[in-house]
């Protein structure tokens, strides 16, 4: 059977989702192309008609657009910027971003919650990026998620796993793709978090910052390829402390 | 006139950030900080008020290109390769106030003019044209010649033409913030010029820009009313630059701590040292005075948006963007009408940089760097 990432029954080979920020705009299609890319997500801020530099000319039209809300504050700002994506056109998945701190970037867990109620009422394929907190998880569950992006790191800091115990938490008992988002600077790391079972990976900065775009793009894909095969593969286990001992605690055991 | 004593009017907001920032930048002793201050507060990942002063002191001018390249690392995290393109629209040049450095003063014999509504609309059709969607409108300080009113239509015009809207005008109240912000205006950019309080009445004589706290607290009153960011500046080389620049930092960055999802901006304008001047001022800044002070700005705060004005030549402007400034003007004319028509009124200042826009494009091309012409949304 082939191995698909699923989001509200839209299917996809690639568990790679590129961010299309802070690079060239000349520079995204060789970056889809050399990440296999199959969603890329896209600012509307950045988005909104103008014929000067239009990001969305630039995206290649066979890739899934992933709009997202950023320079949304609360639940309402960004339940609005998900309806304007939609009625220009960008199709119905949403990346929920709200934000009300300007120094970190941290999500607001609560509102993004609020916004994930009322636009996956409204049909969305909602993907709310959040700090990783099981119970807003399971909420978010409820809510009619059709994924959780719990952050590696702060966005851009391309730091890496720090949250990785409580993502492992939200593999362990969510029942819909972790896609882990934000944070994440190296292939390794990407590779790191596919190992561990998430569903996918989303980077921008660490590709939109690396020497040379398409490569690094190309280096991430590779990268989440390895990470999942080996998940699917099922981890080897190693022995922390050297061999069995001789003289085992349950030796007593007779029947 | 009293410059600390509130006009009939003007609105008192409970805030203590005034006293912070005044005893903030009086506390601030520039000549203290070493060498090995300097150096720690390059290693750290977030920086203190303290490592801010550090950075801004004479000890780390040896070290201006550590701090370029550190930097110009916090930009490409924060903004990548982006560049934001905007124009200031000068629609009044009318003027209450005696500022004695200002072009605008009521005193100073110009040509005044005021755009009517049908011009606002002519000259914001032909910037529209170039594909800018960004404009900063601005007017002299005038309650009378330029109301509240009037400048909220042409906040409303501008969203017609525009996707972001910013003003630089008078400081208001709340509820008149509130009202430009219903208008379409989501960025208030009010320069304090100094933040030495008794330097700064010796500068402004007459006119409601004399009130220094009603000046100061425009930034969070804006907030208050709504808008989404604010831009915050001192005129370096009007007092001690080193102590200006750390008030500007400080109140920045008590604002951003008081209300934590507004966006930040910074304008760096200076008065230019006189050349061929055989006494060397040490509080005169000069381009590396003038680079390091937005190097510090962006290390402390390197989610804050930094403009270079077109005070600043295209050499220096080219290079500054490729560090740490995120946003640049483009096909500016600060006189009165100029665009579409005739120009009507007189300009505030001489530009350096009389770039159009396509020009200034080109040139963040030519560096790798990608223009944007839009990166907020109003909601």
């Amino acid at each position: 059977m082939e191995d698909k990432l699923i989001l509200n029954g839209h299917e996809f080979t690639s568990r790679f989702i590129l961010g299309s920020g802070k690079y060239s705009l000349e520079l995204i299609k060789a970056a889809v192309e050399n990440a296999g890319a199959q969603i890329i997500t896209l600012a509307l801020r950045r988005a909104q008609g103008g014929e000067t530099e239009n990001i969305l000319d630039y995206i290649p039209k066979n890739v899934t657009l992933l709009p997202n809300t950023s320079g949304a504050r609360n639940a309402d700002e960004a339940v609005r910027i998900a309806r304007l994506a939609r009625e220009m056109g960008c199709g119905d998945f949403v990346k929920i971003e709200a934000i009300r701190d300007t120094k970190y970037l941290l999500p607001d867990n609560y509102e993004t919650l609020k916004a994930t109620e009322t636009l996956a009422k409204e049909g969305f394929v909602v993907m709310p990026y959040m700090y990783p907190d099981l119970n807003f998880a399971r909420d978010l569950q409820n809510a009619g998620a059709a994924c959780i992006m719990p952050l590696g790191s702060p966005i851009g800091s391309n730091k890496g796993l720090c949250t990785k115990e409580f993502i492992k938490i939200l593999i362990d008992e969510i029942d819909l793709p972790i896609i882990v988002d934000a944070g994440i600077g190296r292939p390794s790391q990407a590779c790191e978090a596919m190992e561990m079972g998430a569903a996918a990976v989303m980077a921008n900065t660490a590709i939109a910052t690396a020497g040379d775009v398409p490569a690094m793009a190309h280096a991430f894909k590779r990268a989440i390829e390895a990470g999942r095969a080996a998940y699917l593969a099922g981890m080897g286990s190693v022995v922390e402390t050297g061999a069995r001992a001789s003289s085992p605690l349950t030796g007593f055991l007779h029947d | 006139m009293n410059h600390m004593e509130y006009m009939e009017g003007m609105e008192i907001i409970e805030s203590d950030m005034l006293d912070k920032v005044i005893s903030a930048m009086e506390a601030y002793d520039y000549d203290k900080y070493t060498e090995r201050d300097v150096l720690l507060a390059l290693s750290r990942d977030t920086l203190t008020p303290e490592d801010f002063g550090a950075l801004l002191s004479p000890a780390a001018l040896p070290y201006l290109e550590e701090m370029a390249q550190r930097a110009q690392r916090e930009t490409r995290k924060h903004f990548g390769n982006s560049i934001a393109m905007f124009t200031p629209l000068y629609i009044a040049n009318y003027c209450e106030n005696y500022c004695i450095y200002c072009g605008f003063n009521c005193y100073n014999k110009i040509r005044r003019a005021k755009l009517t509504e049908e011009e606002i609309e002519r000259e914001m059709a032909e910037i529209a044209k170039t594909g800018l969607q960004e404009i900063l409108i601005l007017t002299g300080e005038s309650r009378k010649m330029s109301d509240v009113d009037y400048i909220a239509s042409a906040c409303a015009i501008a969203k017609k033409y525009f996707k972001v809207v910013g003003v630089e005008v008078y400081p208001m109240n709340s509820d008149e913030y509130a009202k430009l912000h219903k208008s379409g205006a989501d960025f208030v950019t009010v320069f304090q010029e100094t933040y030495n309080s008794d330097k700064y009445e010796t500068l402004h004589l007459e006119g409601h820009k004399r009130i220094f706290p009603y000046r100061f607290y425009a930034q969070e009153r804006a907030v208050m009313g709504g808008m989404r960011g604010v831009g915050f500046a001192a005129l370096l080389g009007l007092d001690d630059f080193r102590k200006d620049a750390f008030a500007t930092g400080m109140h920045a960055y008590l604002l951003q701590k008081k209300y934590p999802h507004a966006e930040i901006a910074f304008s760096c304008p200076r008065l230019r040292p006189i050349l061929n001047n055989d006494k060397i001022n040490p509080k005169d800044v000069h381009e590396r005075q003038l680079l390091q002070v937005i190097c510090a700005y962006r290390i402390f705060m390197p989610f804050a948006a930094i403009t270079i004005s077109t005070r600043e030549c295209e050499r220096f402007r080219d290079n500054v963007i490729n560090i740490a400034a995120t946003k640049i003007s483009a096909g500016v004319d600060v006189g009165i009408g100029g665009h579409a028509g005739d120009k009507k009124g007189d300009e505030q200042f001489e530009i350096s940089d009389s770039r159009n826009v396509d020009e200034v494009f080109e040139a963040i091309k030519n560096q790798g760097l990608q223009p944007v012409m839009s990166d907020y949304i109003y909601v």
